[in-house]
């Protein structure tokens, strides 16, 4: 597991660009993405933002050590102001410096860097490529959107409209899931992926609406396969020291929606 | 099953010639020198084929190839350049990638958006809209300083994507009565559009000038908007 403090001074004789030094007469090139990938990471974020998991979730499982520079509820920093002007928002990347924003272009933009690193966050295909990218937008747009909505929603009528349109949601997911999972237990398959990490990342923020909302939002009944995948995500090495706890989580969420209308 | 070596191959688009959605997969098909057959949809009577390819949101473009339906333009565009790999849409570098996705996605989410409340508002509502897209073109204003494209020497995916700029927002100003997009403000993004204009791919994919006006003036005149 990747520490978030700066990386260790041991030598790691098992690293593939030492080993290859010893065992070759002569001092091995640096691949292009050895070079690409060189220079400090940095993530600008915050522990309880869905959005920021996502990108914590995608070095982790590249194995990129990283700097997590924690904004403090209420305020933004001079430097997130700086690396993201146009919308001023968590998270962002800085990589040597460079500023990558929104959440599932950094998830991609990991992939691509460090991509001789761990498992492909992206499948291979163009078409099952295509099939992540579609349900990774429609989760943002939609499938995220009605589960606000249901937050906000007053009143039995219009929570059960709400509620309604969620659910229809899942069951396209349920069925996104087998589509693209044939079989396997991720979205991507064997390795959790970037289609994995954009719907796993609001599982912490479901289980406290539920909570809250004394419903259940992900049925084993109705959606069997997602039950089983969020199960398989929530359990994964990559994911568990970056998913809120429900119970510390619920909490800040009685804090933030308590704050008094401006 | 024997299947004709032209089928497995085949490409169609459902789309609608008036549609900067549309129109920007048929820059991309274009400029790749992909064939197509273009289907021109109703979108008022939605057929029962887009129904089928596309049933989740029922919307045009779609893209079907090999049999396999991809909707969501921006999808299509990436889809589109991971499978034919000449005259490439994104760059190669992963932050100049990440760039290119990032103002792709701004001019859809917010740009757009922005636009089109300037369109269907009018007074104070307008004004603030009108300012709205101006402050978020500034972005894409200086994105431009020194580069003849987004993508540098040629068309990229941003270009592309901003087609909605050059020929939906600023080609439309007389008739929405405002100058949203006036040159003494923007003259980095009036000279790309110079630069888009004088394309051989961007002037055969774009709805041609007169019938377009004619389309929008029509539909303004139909949801009761104020045409000038």
């Amino acid at each position: 597991m990747p520490h978030r403090s700066n990386i260790g001074k041991r030598i790691n004789v098992s690293h593939p660009i030492l080993l290859s030094f010893l065992t070759h007469s002569h001092a091995p090139k640096l691949s292009v993405s050895d070079k690409m990938a060189s220079g400090e990471v940095k993530l600008i974020g915050a522990w309880a933002s869905p959005f920021v998991m996502r990108p914590r979730v995608a070095l982790n499982l590249k194995s990129v050590p990283y700097e997590f520079l924690q904004e403090t509820f209420g305020s933004k920093s001079e430097l997130l102001l700086k690396s993201n002007p146009v919308h001023k928002k968590i998270p962002v990347l800085l990589h040597a410096d460079k500023p990558v924003c929104e959440s599932n272009i950094i998830v991609e933009y990991i992939d691509e860097t460090w991509s001789s690193s761990g498992p492909s966050l992206l499948p291979s295909l163009p078409y099952d490529r295509a099939m992540a990218r579609f349900w990774a937008a429609y989760i943002d747009e939609k499938w995220f959107v009605a589960l606000r909505n249901f937050l906000k929603a007053e009143g039995e009528e219009e929570k059960k409209a709400v509620i309604a349109e969620f659910e229809e949601g899942n069951a396209l997911l349920e069925k996104a899931f087998i589509d693209c999972s044939k079989g396997k237990p991720f979205f991507n398959g064997d390795h959790i992926g970037y289609l994995d990490i954009s719907l796993g990342s609001f599982l912490a923020w479901l289980r406290v609406t539920e909570l809250a909302a004394s419903y259940k939002l992900l049925d084993e009944a109705k959606t069997p396969s997602l039950c089983k995948w969020a199960d398989h995500f929530c359990n994964d090495p990559a994911v568990k020291p970056v998913m809120p706890e429900t119970a510390k989580l619920a909490e800040f969420a009685k804090k933030i929606f308590a704050k008094p209308q401006a | 099953m024997a299947e004709r070596s032209e089928d497995s191959e085949e490409v169609k688009l459902l789309g609608m010639w008036a549609s900067p959605f549309s129109r920007r997969i048929e820059i991309a098909l274009t400029l790749k020198g992909v064939p197509y057959e273009f289907s021109e949809q109703d979108i008022t009577n939605k057929s029962d084929l887009l129904l089928r390819l596309n049933p989740v949101y029922k919307m045009i473009p779609v893209l079907v190839h090999n049999g396999k339906p991809i909707s969501e333009s921006l999808v299509i565009l990436e889809y589109i350049d991971d499978t034919w790999r000449n005259n490439p849409i994104l760059p190669q570098d992963p932050s100049e990638r990440a760039m290119a996705r990032f103002w792709a996605k701004l001019i859809d989410q917010q740009i757009c958006v922005a636009a089109m409340k300037v369109a269907g508002t009018i007074g104070e509502e307008r004004d603030a809209a009108v300012e709205e897209t101006r402050n978020l073109l500034m972005f894409l204003e200086k994105e431009l300083v020194g580069k003849d494209f987004f993508g540098g020497q040629s068309l990229g995916l941003v270009d592309i994507v901003a087609t909605l700029v050059a020929f939906w927002l600023i080609r439309t100003e007389d008739l929405l009565g405002v100058k949203v997009v006036p040159v003494e403000k923007f003259p980095e993004i009036h000279r790309w559009v110079k630069n888009l204009s004088g394309n051989d791919v961007i002037k055969k994919c774009i709805p041609p000038e007169d019938e377009h006006l004619e389309y929008i003036r029509a539909r303004m005149d139909k949801l009761n908007i104020k045409s000038a």
